[in-house]
């Protein structure tokens, strides 16, 4: 397994997307610095772009580069290696190389302003490792996707509006429920909903870490009880990589019963 | 003819303050060792300078006119035990003494100087330290509060009283004052006519500043900052609030200014800064707001409803998360000529005011007004398109708020 991780992670890293990934990241950290000359308002900003972007890029790279790499897949599939290892290692691969454009193309330009001076290095950090949750959860959800679907086109529309559900239309559903419900006491229901979906949890984890914080009022003090306390926060961690490991464990039978 | 008027009734003034007015002195090895003996010996007009050193003394009363000024900073120290100074007469100055260790009581309120029905009172450079009550002015007119340094230690809100405080009190100056720590800060009730200029209120558990039926007051060039709550100026008429700053009252029941039940007033020349609501308006009619910044609030505005015919011109809106929030349909405020960083219109023949109308609210602060809970969605995707699609048609908004000459550039206030 360690093989072909090896293998598609050097595969990805000589690709032209993952240069052109890295530069964008780089881009906008200097560029919002450039423009921000605040290092906790370009966090803010950047975990507006890292919340709805990288979710977006993990899925689609992830169905791009298993439709893309099929062939290899089949040549690999004749030889005596572990089926699971094929594909387990192309989906880390996949994930390690777009984790590191993003972490090291935010973290150059963010270490070049001092971060390591600065009071939002944690701030910071936080963003940076629910970004790189964030890419192996798609990632592995998009594998999933690709390999229930052998239609790209299908494979495509499933993956986006997998996307698509996860960062708009759920947050759409929620809000609709908490105004339909709003004679209720909501605290609990929308802790739940909160933590089910990663992208609404990775946003309100960082949210809660910044000054921004107050202005979510009694709510945000109910948040705030759950998520300011280690065991919210090993819960949201738990969460999180709960949410890598089921897409993953489902990669692992689907690819042992697929037929070719 | 008319200076020379003037000269002799100065004249006279000063040979009358002069002619009885004898001086007393109070220190370890005087006639006097303590200021209450002080106080009993002395004829109305004396003056009484209290040396440095420490004064274990509680219960001061004077019931006539006199002056007592501290040399050195004499220190005051009433080892918890009751009021200290209590003035019941006109004509009174204390200057220049450090009070410690008023006692706390729950049915008494204890205060460092209490002016009882006085007229000509004169409060300055005083230290006061571990209080309960600091200045407590009670149905007294024409005085002076100047120069005071007040730090309490307050814990609790039920157990702490306020810095200084005017109970039915008329045309009082309160300047200059440093205050700290304490519940209120400054706080008026059924107080008129006073003037509150250049003090510092900072740190409280409660209000910076605190009215209650108080009329025709003006306060200006005054710093509020990280106070629990903020401002709270409630019940009151023709108010003149004039270049003050509110700034970092953020926490999530806090806010720079509270207006409720204020009509008739002007609040222009501010500055809020860093404050989760900048302003919390309630029940205020005819109240204009201009030149005032409005930087890094969360809320900049937040109108409560039951608010007619204010108007909001010439004010800068600088990088709010909202800038103002609504909870009605109805809308009778004027705003006009504004400039709001959030703003994204253009203009085409460059007159620096912008072509399309601005709408400071958003949806979303519309829904959060409905449903609280639904604040846990801030800076969702989801909110942001159904912003956008707000903005480009408004459903729900109300759709007369607008600010139909939105300015491109921020203003200078001069």
């Amino acid at each position: 397994m360690l093989k072909i991780l090896k293998y598609s992670f050097f595969d990805l890293m000589r690709s032209r997307w993952s240069y052109v990934y890295f530069l964008f990241y780089l881009l906008l950290g200097v560029v919002l610095l450039f423009l921000n000359n605040d290092l906790s308002k370009a966090v803010i900003t950047l975990m507006n772009v890292i919340i709805i972007l990288v979710p977006l890029i993990g899925t689609i790279f992830g169905v791009m580069y298993y439709y893309n790499s099929r062939e290899f897949t089949e040549l690999l599939l004749a030889q005596p290696v572990k089926r699971s290892s094929i594909f387990l290692g192309q989906y880390l691969g996949v994930s390690f190389s777009l984790a590191m454009s993003l972490v090291i193309g935010l973290g150059i330009p963010f270490i070049f302003y001092g971060i390591f001076n600065s009071s939002a290095i944690w701030d910071f950090s936080l963003l940076l490792i629910t970004g790189a949750f964030l890419t192996f959860i798609f990632t592995a959800l998009a594998f999933v996707i690709a390999l229930a679907n052998e239609n790209k086109i299908k494979g495509f529309g499933y993956a986006i509006l997998l996307w698509l559900f996860m960062a708009v239309i759920y947050d759409g559903l929620f809000l609709m429920s908490l105004m339909y419900f709003e004679n209720y006491p909501l605290d609990k229901f929308s802790l739940i909903a909160t933590m089910l979906n990663p992208v609404d949890l990775s946003r309100v984890l960082i949210l809660l870490k910044l000054d921004i914080s107050a202005l979510l009022g009694y709510t945000g003090a109910v948040f705030q009880k759950f998520f300011g306390t280690n065991f919210g926060l090993i819960i949201s961690l738990a969460m999180l990589i709960l949410w890598v490991l089921i897409p993953t464990g489902i990669i692992y039978r689907m690819a042992k019963t697929k037929d070719f | 003819m008319k200076h020379l008027s003037y000269f002799s009734i100065i004249l006279l003034l000063l040979l009358s303050t002069s002619s009885y007015g004898n001086d007393l002195e109070v220190c370890k090895s005087c006639t006097y060792k303590s200021i209450k003996e002080a106080v009993e010996k002395a004829a109305p007009f004396d003056t009484i300078y209290v040396k440095e050193g420490t004064y274990y003394e509680f219960n001061i009363e004077i019931t006539k006119p006199l002056t007592i000024i501290g040399e050195n900073n004499p220190i005051i120290d009433g080892k918890n035990k009751g009021e200290i100074i209590t003035i019941q007469a006109d004509n009174v100055t204390i200057d220049g003494l450090t009070i410690v260790n008023v006692g706390t009581s729950y049915t008494t309120d204890f205060a460092a100087v209490r002016v009882v029905k006085s007229e000509n009172f004169l409060l300055q450079n005083l230290k006061l330290q571990k209080l309960f009550f600091g200045i407590y002015l009670e149905k007294s007119n024409n005085g002076k509060v100047l120069n005071n340094t007040i730090t309490g230690d307050a814990v609790h809100e039920y157990s702490s009283g306020n810095g200084i405080q005017l109970w039915y009190c008329r045309n009082v100056e309160v300047r200059g004052n440093t205050i700290k720590k304490v519940r209120d800060g400054i706080y008026l009730e059924f107080s008129d006519e006073i003037l509150i200029s250049d003090n510092n209120s900072s740190g409280n558990l409660r209000y910076g500043l605190h009215f209650m039926f108080s009329n025709h007051d003006t306060y200006i060039n005054n710093v509020f900052a990280n106070n629990g709550a903020g401002v709270a100026v409630m019940f009151s008429k023709f108010i003149i609030m004039k270049n003050n700053t509110f700034k970092k009252n953020w926490g999530s029941a806090s806010f720079g200014l509270l207006l409720k039940e204020i009509n008739d007033s002007e609040i222009s020349h501010n500055t809020f800064e860093e404050n989760t609501v900048g302003i919390n308006v309630e029940g205020s009619n005819r109240v204009t707001y201009t030149h005032n910044d409005f930087k890094n609030n969360g809320w900049a505005i937040k109108v409560r409803g039951a608010c007619y015919f204010n108007v909001f011109e010439k004010n800068n809106f600088l990088y709010n998360s909202f800038d103002i929030s609504y909870n009605s349909r109805i809308n009778d405020n004027k705003f006009h000529g504004n400039y709001w960083s959030n703003y994204t219109g253009y203009d085409l023949d460059k007159d620096g005011i912008g072509d399309i109308p601005y709408r400071p609210v958003k949806l979303f602060s519309y829904i959060v007004n409905r449903t609280p809970e639904t604040i846990i969605l801030l800076r969702s995707l989801f909110i942001d398109i159904i912003d956008f699609s707000e903005k480009v048609s408004p459903v729900f908004t109300p759709d007369n708020l607008l600010d139909e000459n939105p300015l491109l550039k921020p203003i200078r206030h001069d």
